[in-house]
Order: structure tokens, then sequence, then C-alpha cells
């Protein structure tokens, strides 16, 4: 335990509002709390930069789940168990329910957000990917009111998103137009459960005779912030995957994949294994798709 | 048919159990003294220099903090093994990444923080030496500036701890064997086999609590270290050094472990010392427990390795010599490294006839934390490079991989490597065969074979044979010379005093149930002792296989005193009851006021071995195994998975079944993890992936079945026939999976830990380094972790 | 900084004055001396830290103190009943699943969690349930028969 608890401030505002109040007043002076399973562990660690904390975990009106006629809303603070004891986001969000369930342990899936993996904003996050094929939008909520930014607007950089210091992620919103698009999302990291992605792959395509209509790709690990793969999904966009046209569209595919990645050597994988194995997964779906 | 003739041979509940899964357990952290402080350690962040300046921040109010530095410490500043190169705390210079330098006491533990982060040591650095190849390079080239070691009283040279060679006859007369040997093969296969340092990983740091008793001058009388830990008289005699004070004043204590696999069997001499130190320097009790990240860059691990083999074989593939060349990595002293070589040497020719062997054998110092004992001790690492080899030599002459095996298998009556007789059974042939059946062996390889055609999954099937010598070398248990004591209570129950320590491998339970067995008594009467060395005697270190073997056989021997004296003295009847066993023992105490019983190590045999030569009998028993890996590579994602797991093995008599089914269980899911996952991330001497997130262990989701059998053919040397099983389960693993992978990809592997990455650059054609293997980690990009803004 | 909390732990209800931000392993260790939950690394990694919070398995390494407040905590020390044994604890008893031990209070925890939600798993739920529990002696065989045949005494009863 590499910090002195005596050092930290932490507060739990009774609402919403005095939250927000309180990060508008101080910008940037206070890392919001959910489940912990990311500050507490730079806590522990001793590399905790902020000094004042402000818990949100407890706040009723962060943690939900509602289905509207056209879409999916998760409130920040759902944790992953939230999400995939939800019936009806395992029915529509299937690739979101698999994202959390391999998200750390069942433990940790107990306490983590997906407020709280989004805002951390590490390319190797677990629910990004999925987010990003869904085409999610992710809402803002600041003492100036609520905004909307598509998620793939969401991640400039590394661990730096599209909120503003005196704003914090109020809900995510994914589209409820899946039923008829096939999908997939795997998850390949240092082992079975528990594990840091070396690098993942969602993906949602819409299929309308033996053609690819329409496809959306999210991916973790290949960029310095997950990436939503726009070059793949041109390049992928009207291909055949027929028996004689497939061959091809794989290969297009990967090379457009190849392009858009930009990974790196780090103490878990490397760029080069983490380019090709993203783009195996890729193939994965093409085929399965063709099958 | 006497009541309790059958305790040994089932499994009552663990001794010390119901605390275990109450939560009650005491482990040291959950200790405290009255007046207790805290400890902590400043290290060295580089890998070697010398120490120019150490500054004390006026940021800090030292007057709160006890500080001790190498000055401060009353005896010889050495960590003592075999030699004293290793320093208590570095004076003047330092060897290694974390080396310690100063020790910092505090009432609040939380105040340390501020203490380590508050004393600068500034260096003036020098080349250091990373890996077995650079130190070789050093000597080679005569490069003084990259020569670190420069020998011990023990012996050694420029660089290198420790050289041994095993031949297996007269020197000359197998020189010349080999070179007739090598002339007249059919064909020469050679191989070069690596593996990587391991972390122990026990779940429970290392921790102690130390009290120093002074006299009215100052000086140090006594000191008193409880904690987790393997051997309590190996840190009894370091204290006697750093102290200067006889045994009877250093009292240690071994609290509830949890988990040691030989990284506390070393280790607890360093931090018993520094703990002690520390109470010595503030007056009061000072606890020290380390948290995982310091444990891991910190303290030991398994030596890295570096085996060639070159190997003749005639084309009926009979094994005709081999010459086999071996390197180890001590790191920055020489610790337990000369230990670890020549149980490396001896295990290297494994289980099989040759007509001549030469192994030689090398220990070289590198500027890394010292490394130690890892169960196995250097077999795995020898029989990880055989086992390889064996299934490449087969491959050479066309054989299957279990038919070379089965030409070439030691057998009763046969003479081993070191000219060791097999003078009790040895049947090789039989577990192989056993190992294949309840493998389904055939019939698997051919259905995968077939399966593997369509599938991006390949699948495969590996073997490996091989032998684990238990106890410790040669004449070393003479010269341990164990005792054992059993005395009464004063309620009539005998207790068990022994040295041997539980860590979770069943010595309190089988030691009681040998006693329970040989007084005729129920087990739940037996009790064992709190290994506390104002109270036991030294029964030896809990290593090397030794205790259900030998340390067994000493209860044994001393339960049968304490009944022998109690049917002579008492008239206690043949067939007692153990309520009469408990009325003899009372009436005994009434007249005598106590009994204890001590017997002192005998062998059953004589052992007759020669260091030097590396000849005679190596171990008073092997345990013999054949394990069978099945495997499936995903050529997708690149990484392969163990899915089912076969370890047969004969192992003497079984004296706790469920025991022993965990301890093989245990021992092949670290042989998993030593070849498939855990992998150590180094940059410039320093372990940067010192994290549980980082060194990846395997969890109930990636560890297959695994299905154990025992063949029992029972030995002299143990209690009721038991031979020593703790290690075996370590040797076999990481060779069976290998042998499994090529069987599946047809692509052969040398290096563990393999890693997906590793399997993907070969699985693109490529040999050399620099295409995305894992030796392209990049260390200083550990991601996760760097400091946080704002979230 | 301080901050009163309160919440039951097994059964009983405590009021605490303690740093907000210190880690509820520590409180359950240092203020209410109950040690049987452990610390393995810090991490949240190892799960010997685990504990009920509102009969969810949570690290408690990675859970700040006022976090806690108003929650219902079940650890180790509340598994038995006096001095008798949970089935689940006579179960890791009789079928070797604790060897060390160190990491025995968080697997029983998160044993009792797992047959809480699924009371009769299968081993695939086992391996799941448990996955997050780091074991270095067992190999996690003897652990998953425990659990099984926990989960068989607690249908029976």
């Amino acid at each position: 335990m590499r910090s002195d608890v005596t050092g930290y401030e932490l507060t739990a505002p009774e609402s919403l509002q005095a939250v927000l109040a309180r990060i508008a007043s101080e910008p940037g002076r206070h890392a919001l709390l959910a489940g912990g399973t990311e500050l507490m562990v730079a806590l522990n660690t001793g590399r905790l930069g902020s000094r004042s904390l402000v818990s949100i975990q407890h706040l009723r009106e962060l943690r939900f789940i509602r289905v509207t006629a056209d879409a999916v809303h998760i409130g920040a603070t759902t944790t992953f168990t939230d999400i995939r004891r939800h019936e009806a986001v395992a029915r529509e969000l299937p690739l979101l329910v698999q994202a959390a369930s391999w998200t750390g342990s069942i433990a940790n899936q107990n306490r983590g957000t997906l407020g709280g993996n989004v805002c951390n904003a590490s390319p190797a996050a677990d629910t990004p990917p999925a987010l990003l094929a869904y085409d999610a939008s992710a809402t803002l909520l600041s003492v100036r009111g609520e905004r909307t930014v598509p998620y793939s607007e969401f991640h400039l950089g590394y661990k730096k998103t599209a909120m503003e210091l005196d704003e914090i992620l109020y809900y995510v919103t994914v589209p409820r137009r899946y039923e008829s698009w096939r999908q997939y999302i795997r998850k390949v990291g240092t082992r079975n459960a528990q594990a840091i992605s070396k690098t993942a792959l969602a993906s949602v395509a819409l299929i309308r005779g033996n053609e690819i209509e329409d496809i959306r790709i999210g991916a973790a690990s290949l960029a310095d912030r997950p990436l939503r793969c726009v070059g793949a999904e041109n390049a992928l966009r009207g291909r055949s995957l027929k028996a004689e046209a497939l061959e091809n569209s794989v290969r297009v595919g990967r090379a457009a994949l190849a392009q858009e990645a930009k990974p790196i050597d780090d103490i878990r994988s490397t760029a080069m294994f983490r380019s090709a194995v993203a783009a195996n997964l890729l193939e994965e779906f093409l085929r399965q798709l063709s099958s | 048919m006497r009541q309790h003739d059958n305790i040994v041979g089932t499994s009552p509940l663990r001794k010390e159990g119901r605390a275990k899964v109450l939560g009650q357990a005491q482990y040291v952290d959950d200790l405290s003294l009255p007046e207790m402080w805290h400890g902590a350690t400043v290290r060295s962040s580089i890998a070697r220099g010398h120490i120019r300046a150490i500054r004390f921040s006026p940021d800090v109010d030292w007057s709160e903090f006890a500080v001790v530095r190498a000055s401060d410490i009353p005896g010889e500043n050495t960590i003592v093994h075999l030699t004293k190169d290793h320093p208590c705390l570095a004076a003047h210079e330092v060897n290694h990444p974390e080396e310690p330098i100063l020790l910092l006491a505090h009432r609040e533990k939380a105040a340390l923080l501020a203490g380590i982060s508050g004393v600068q040591i500034e260096y003036d650095e020098l080349p250091g030496v990373f890996t077995v190849e650079e130190s070789e390079q050093a000597v080679a080239n005569n490069d003084v500036d990259r020569i670190i070691w420069e020998g011990s009283e023990y012996g050694g040279t420029a660089n290198c701890f420790k050289r041994y060679v095993l031949y297996s006859g007269a020197a000359k007369e197998t020189e010349d064997g080999l070179a007739a040997a090598f002339e007249a093969a059919d064909y020469i296969v050679e191989g070069e086999y690596h593996t990587g340092a391991q972390e122990q990983l026990y779940i429970e740091p290392n921790g102690v609590i130390a009290e120093c008793e002074k006299d009215d001058k100052g000086k140090v009388t006594a000191v008193c270290v409880r904690g987790s830990m393997q051997c309590p008289y190996y840190l009894v005699h370091a204290l006697t050094l750093v102290f200067n004070l006889p045994e009877e004043e250093c009292r240690v204590i071994q609290t509830e472990t949890g988990g040691a696999f030989g990284g506390k069997e070393d280790f607890p001499s360093v931090i018993g010392s520094h703990a002690a130190l520390l109470a010595m320097k503030c007056g009061h009790p000072v606890k020290m427990v380390y948290d995982r990240a310091e444990d891991m860059a910190a303290t030991t691990k398994r030596h890295p390795s570096r085996t060639r083999h070159r190997t003749a074989v005639s084309k009926d593939g009979r094994l005709l010599g081999c010459e086999i060349e071996i390197a180890l990595d001590g790191g920055a002293y020489a610790t337990l490294s000369p230990v670890v070589l020549s149980r490396a040497t001896i295990h290297a020719p494994g289980p099989y006839k040759w007509p001549f062997v030469r192994v030689r054998a090398k220990a070289m110092a590198t500027n890394l934390p010292p490394h130690g004992a890892f169960r196995g001790f250097g077999a795995p690492q020898s029989l990880f490079a055989l086992e390889r080899q064996m299934d490449r030599v087969a491959r050479a002459v066309g054989l299957p991989p279990e038919e070379l095996r089965r030409r070439n298998f030691l057998a009763t009556g046969d003479r081993t490597s070191t000219g060791q007789l097999l003078s009790e059974p040895v049947d090789m042939h039989h577990l192989l065969e056993k190992a294949l059946d309840e493998s389904d062996y055939y019939a698997k390889m051919a259905r995968f074979a077939e399966e593997n055609k369509g599938s991006a999954i390949k699948r495969g099937i590996g073997i490996a044979a091989f032998m684990h010598g238990s106890g410790f070398t040669g004449s070393g248990e003479r010269r341990l010379n164990s005792v054992v004591s059993v005395e009464l209570l004063e309620d009539g129950r005998p207790q068990i005093l022994v040295s041997s320590t539980e860590f979770g491998q069943g010595t309190n339970t089988i030691l009681c149930q040998v006693a329970a067995q040989t007084l005729q008594i129920p087990y739940e009467q037996v009790v064992v002792a709190q290994p506390d060395t104002h109270q036991v005697p030294n029964s030896g270190p809990t290593v090397a296989s030794r205790t259900a073997m030998i340390v067994g056989k000493l209860v044994e021997r001393a339960s049968t005193h304490l009944l022998d004296t109690l049917r002579v003295e008492t008239g206690l009847a043949a067939n007692h009851t153990p309520e009469q066993f408990t009325m003899a023992a009372l009436e005994y105490l009434k007249v005598h006021g106590s009994l204890r019983c001590s017997v002192r190590y005998e062998p059953v045999r004589p052992v007759e071995w020669n260091d030097e030569l590396f000849h005679g009998d190596a171990y008073p028993a092997y345990a013999w195994a054949v394990y069978v890996a099945e495997v499936a590579v995903d050529l997708n994602t690149y990484s392969a998975t163990v899915t089912r797991f076969d370890a047969l093995q004969e192992v003497g008599k079984i004296m706790h079944p469920v025991l022993a089914k965990g301890q093989i269980e245990g021992g092949v899911a670290q042989g998993i993890g030593y070849a498939l996952y855990e992998k150590c991330v180094w940059k410039d001497g320093r372990m940067m992936n010192n994290q549980m997130t980082n060194y990846i262990m395997p969890t109930s989701a990636d560890l297959p079945e695994i299905h154990v059998h025992f063949e029992e053919v029972p030995c002299a040397h143990g209690p009721a026939g038991a031979k020593g099983i703790g290690e075996l389960p370590m040797d076999g693993p990481a060779p069976a999976i290998l042998n499994a992978i090529e069987n599946a990809t047809g692509l052969s592997f040398d290096t563990i830990p393999l890693l997906p990455e590793d399997i993907f650059e070969k699985v693109n054609g490529f040999t050399s380094r620099g295409h995305g293997g894992s030796d392209e980690l990049d260390p200083d990009r550990s991601g996760e972790f760097l400091p946080e803004v704002n979230a | 900084m301080r901050a009163t909390v309160q919440f039951t732990v097994n059964g009983e209800e405590r009021r605490l004055d303690v740093p907000p931000m210190k880690r509820l392993l520590d409180v359950i260790r240092e203020d209410l001396h109950l040690t049987g939950t452990k610390e393995g690394c810090g991490e949240g990694e190892c799960g010997a830290c685990a504990v009920l919070m509102d009969r969810e398995l949570v690290n408690s390494c990675l859970i700040p103190a006022l976090q806690a407040n108003g929650a219902n905590l079940c650890t180790i020390e509340g598994v038995s009943t006096g001095d008798r044994l949970h089935p689940i604890q006579q179960c890791f008893l009789e079928k070797g699943g604790a060897q060390c031990g160190i990491c025995t209070p968080g697997m029983i925890l998160a044993t009792h969690h797992l047959l809480d939600k699924h009371p009769m798993p299968t081993l695939e739920e086992i391996q799941e349930g448990l996955a997050g529990n780091l074991c270095r002696c067992t190999g996690y065989m003897r652990i998953f028969e425990a659990v099984q045949k926990a989960a068989e005494a607690q249908h029976a009863i």
C-alpha cells in the first residue's frame, strides 16, 4: 500500500446537482470516484494524482438502465454486473454484455462501472469497442446543462476525452437497431479470465444478399485510444461475401485495418502481434458472415 | 488386527485446517505486539555502482524514525548461506536493483512512505551485466569493467559462482567413450534450451516481526523473530552472524505461512535480519511486511537457465552418449546457486541409460536480485531441456517420442549417470504404458491429426518422462544431522517437536499421521508444536522433498522409542487402546515428570557420495513419473491452452491421498504457468512487471482438468515406505506441453515461457528477433498505471 | 480529514471514525480487528481480500471506507455460526480445498456468493465464479470438488 490515506479527501455529495456544482467551482481539482476499480488501484500503487475525490457511486440518478422505443440508455454508474443481469440489455446489446463479462473478476464487475470504464479511457478498456461498434452516443452533464456527443468522437487521444473539466458522463445511449445485424466480439488477453486486453475487436454487420451493406468495427489496444476502424469499414462496405469474392474481401479488410491500426509494444504485448491478431479476428468475423 | 494400522494412507482432516477455513489462522500480518513499530527498506534504484552520498530530506522529521545503516550492524554485514558475499545492507556499493541500503522504522506504517521518498541516494554508476551471455562475454573478453563478482571463500572464479563436471565414469575413460560414441553414432542431435525466471508468487508476501533485548550498556543480548518462513534454523544461523550472538539467543518462531515454494527458504534470512536490526535501533518490536510490488521486485526467483545438448544416438534409437552444458543465472550474489546447480547437474541426464555422460555446469553472476530456491530447484530447468531434446532425438531417428523413451529407460538394477545402483524397483515402462492409456494418447493423436486439417485450432499431445531425487544430495542428510523429538504433554497427548514447517503442503498432518500410527492412537490425539527454535530441535530445512521421507522416518523412530519406553516403564499392553495409552502416559509423567524422546538421523543404507566427482548415491530415493499434456493452439490468436493433463508417478507409499493429489495438482498448475504464462519482464536488471496484473499466473479459468494417478513402490528410507513428492510435479509439465505444441503445430519451441507472441513470430516464419515476439515487450510501458490527472 | 461511517458487519452494527479513503480492507483488519480477510496484492487481482457487501462479492482493497457507509458486510468470521462450520467450510476441509489457507477466506466468500446466485453451478460457472480468487497451492481441483460438494450439501438442506 503506497499511499497515505490521510492525505486524501473523499466526499459523497447528496445529489447530482451538488456534485456538478462542486466540480464547476473547482474545475480539474476533483477526481470522480465511482466503483473504484481503477482509482483505488492507483491509490494502492501510490499513483493517485488527485488529492480530492468526489464519490458518485451512491447517486441513484446515475445508475439505471432505461429502454425506450429506439434506444437503451445506461447510466454512468451502472455496474458491469447490472449490465450482465439486465434481460433487455442481454437481448439488445449482446456485445456489451459479453464485454462486461470479461472485464475483471466477478468481484470487480460488481463494482466497476460503464462510466468509469469509458471515462478512464484506457485504449485497452473492455466496453469501448462494443460501444463504438454500436454507434453509441455519450450524454454529458454539467451545471451548464446536457450535451450529447457521438461516442466515436468521445476519445480524443491517450486517456483524453471530449469531456470538459466541469462535465461528468451522465449516460450512454445505444440505438435499438441491431436485431437483424450479425454481431461479433472477441477479446484476446493475457489469460482466460481477469486479463487486460492485448487486443479486442467488436463488430456489427448488416448483410443483404451475400453483401456487406453496412459494418461498424471497434477495437481495443490498436491505437492510443479505443479505435473506431473507419478505414476498414469503408473498405468493406459493399463488399461481397460470396465464396469466389470472399478471399478478396478478407484481404481488403485486413489491409485497411493494418493501415489505420497503430498499436505499440508495451509490457503486455507487441505491436506486430496486436496488428496480426486484430486482422485475424476481423477475418474470423468475415468468414462467419460468409458461411 | 490393530485399530490404527491404517492412519498413514488415509486422508484425515488437515491438522490446522479448521482454523484456516474459519479465517482464524494467524499469519504474521495478523499479529501485533505491544508498542510495535513498522519497518521499511530503502533500496538501490540502479543495478551496479558506488554509493556516493546519502541525503535525508529536511521535509521529514527524522527524529521520529529509527534509521539503520550497514555501519550499525553489530556482527558481520552478511547474509550467510554457503558464502559471505551477500551483504545484509549495502555499505559502499550496490550490485543489483532493489538492493537494500538503509532500513527505516516508525511508529506509524503510513509515515514510512514519506521516509522512503525522503532519502536521496547518489550513485556513481558502473556498467551492469544482465544475462548469462553478457556475464560470459565479460570473462571471455577480460572486460574488467564487467567482472561483477570476483570469487569467495567458497570457491568460484570471475563472474562464476560455481562449476561442476559430472562424468558417468572416470574422466578420461568417459571422454574417450564419448569421442567414440559420437564417431560411431548414426545421428548426432544438438539443441539449445532456455528457461526464464519464475516468481514463486505465494499469496502471502514475505513478513516478519522482530524483537530485540539489550543490556544496560545497549549491547544486544538476544533477538527473537517470528514470521513467514520455511526454515527457522536458517534464520537462526543468519542472526548469529549479524548480531554476533550464540544460537540460544537467536530465537525464531514460524507463524502460519501462506505459501512458500522455496521463496521463503533463504529470503527470510534477509528480512528477518533487517527487522531485528530495526528492533535493535528503535527499542521496539518491529513488523516488516512487504507489499506485493516490493516482494516481486526485490526477492528471489527461479534461476533462468540455458542448456545445450549434444546427443549421439544409433539408428535403432539407442542413446550412445551425451554432452550437456548448463548455465544458470544466479543474480548478484551466490546464495544457493551452487546447490541449485548441483541438482540441475544430477538431473540433467534424466531417467535414461546413458553409456557415456558428461555434464558441465556453471552458475554465472549477473546484476539481478539474487535468484534462489523455487520448487524443483534446478531440476525443472534441466528436465525441460532433456525432455525437449528427447523428442528432437526421436524425430531425427524417425521414432515416435514414446518409443525412443521405451528403448532407453533406466530399470531396476541399473546404475544412474552418477553410478547409483537402483536397488529399489523402478518400472518406467509400466508408468509410460499406463500414462499413454489413461490419456488415450494414440487415439487422440490420430484424431487430432485428422481434425487439425480443417481447423484454425490445432490440437496435440506430448509426454515427458522424468524422476526427482528426494532429500538432500549425497551426504547432505548426514551433514544436516536432523533431530526430531516426541514428548508427552501434561494431559498425556504426544507432541511432535520438529523445525519442519507447514506452509500448505501438509507437514503437520502427515507427521501426526506417522506418530499416531506408530503409537497406535487416533490421529486426533497427536499434536505438533509450532516451530519455535527455543522449543523444537533442528530437523533440517523444509525443502528438497525431504519432510515426508527423512523427517517422517525420524518421527516414526522417535514415536517408537516413546512407545517402547512406556511399554517397559508402565507395562503398557501390546494391543493397547487409546485410553490405555493415555493412562500409561499419565502414569509415567506422575513418576518421572516428563518424557521426551529424541532421535538423530541415521541413513537406512550407507550413502556413498563423492562431491568432487559427482559420483555415487546422489539421493536416498527417487520418485519417477510420466506426464502427458494435451494442448490446443489457436492460430488466430496464437494462444496455447492446456486442455487436459495426466500426471502419473511412482512416489512410494502415499501417506495422505487427498494431500498427495493436491500437491501434484498444485505443482502441475505452477508448471503450466512456468511453460505458458509467467514471464518476468526485465529492464536493466529490474523486474518491471512486478504486479499481479502484469505477471500472469493461471486462474481457475485457465487450467485444465488434472488427472492424477499414483503407483506405490515402498521405499526403505521413508516411514511406511514414503518418498518425497513436493517438487516432482514441477519437472514434467513444461516439456510435455512444448512437446504437445510441436505435435499440434509442427513448430519446435525451445524457450519458456512460451507466449502467444512467440508462437506468432514463428508461425510467420521468423526465427530471429525483431518480429513481434515476447523479447520485444516494452518494460517501460505498463499503460494502466500512469499518474492520474483527472478521470 | 475523517468521516463517520456506519455499517453492519457479520450482523453487528458498527460506527467508526476513519479517513474516508481508508481501504475497507484496512478498516476490517485494523479498526474491527477481523484479521480473517487478507491482503495478497493490493490491486484487486488476487481476491484474498474479498468480502460480501450487500450480498455481492467485492474486493475490499478497492473500496474506500466512505463508500461502505450503510452497507451490510459479511467477512469470513461471519460465515460460521459460533463453533459450527458452514457447509462450505466443512466441504473445503474435507476435500482438501485449503492448503496454505491464505486464499481460503476469500475463496469461501466467493463460493458463498456463487452458490447464492447459482445453487447448482456447472463446472464452468464454478470456474468463472472463482476466477477472481487466485490460489497458488492447489491448482483449483480440490477447490472445485469442495464447491460441488457444498452445492449438493446445501441443496440437501
